[in-house]
């Protein structure tokens, strides 16, 4: 296997899934399993008019670093993406984007579950609810369920 | 030493960072929070629950008996909520 280094970028920017995953496998003929996942900003039932996603800049792209490198270490991976974005998103909009690619399927699906419960529970970021009513919203709250599916691993 | 704060831990605080000079006695983590508890009422809001805090050491994760010598910046943060 060639040297490889992880894609990791924190952005205010939307991200193409697409063309994310094309990056990883263009001309090149090892790769049989990309997984792509995309997480998305929910409306929660039409209350919500926005996220406003708070980071701690540098920390943010080490702690992401340090997950990728341990899932390139657990995992045959050919190629790895994690682009988290920051600012106000709308419903509708992209917030993260994990991309895997290896020869088969299974260490593609699995070292992308263990990437986005870990971005979850270990990468600085924190969510601000902004409601249509125009108040400003509570922070969201950790999930429990979060912990534990990251502790799974 | 710097002192950086996120999410609800910046806003019961009330900025984003500071310089401090380590007060004497104040060796980790969780002694630097109870002393930040003690100076002001945002302070206090902010580090009621020390437990809850999580804090980080130039930038890694570290856990709340961590010292903090030789570290030139600390951050205290609420649990992430990001992905």
């Amino acid at each position: 296997m060639k040297p490889w280094n992880p894609h990791i970028r924190v952005q205010a920017e939307p991200f193409d899934a697409a063309h994310e995953s094309q990056i990883l496998t263009a001309g090149r003929k090892d790769v049989g399993a990309v997984v792509t996942f995309t997480g998305l900003c929910r409306d929660e039932g039409g209350r919500l008019a926005a996220l406003e996603l708070e980071h701690y800049p540098g920390m943010a792209e080490a702690e992401i670093s340090r997950i990728a490198g341990q899932a390139k270490e657990r995992w045959p991976l050919l190629g790895l993406t994690a682009i988290h974005r920051t600012g106000r998103i709308a419903p509708g909009e992209p917030i993260v984007l994990v991309v895997t690619a290896s020869a088969h399927r299974k260490a593609a699906f699995e070292a992308a579950e263990f990437l986005m419960d870990f971005l979850k529970t270990r990468a600085p970021f924190w969510k601000k609810e902004h409601h249509k009513d125009g108040a400003s919203g509570e922070w969201v709250d950790a999930r429990d369920a979060d912990d534990d599916a990251a502790g799974r691993w | 030493m710097k002192l950086r704060y996120f999410a609800w831990v910046r806003e019961r605080v009330g900025r984003d960072e500071e310089e401090i000079d380590l007060p004497d006695g104040v060796a980790d983590i969780a002694g630097l929070m109870a002393w930040l508890a003690g100076r002001d009422e945002g302070y206090a809001a902010a580090f009621a629950e020390p437990d809850v805090i999580r804090a980080a050491l130039d930038q890694t994760h570290v856990d709340h008996d961590a010292s903090l010598a030789g570290s030139r910046e600390v951050a205290f943060f609420p649990p992430m909520t990001g992905g």
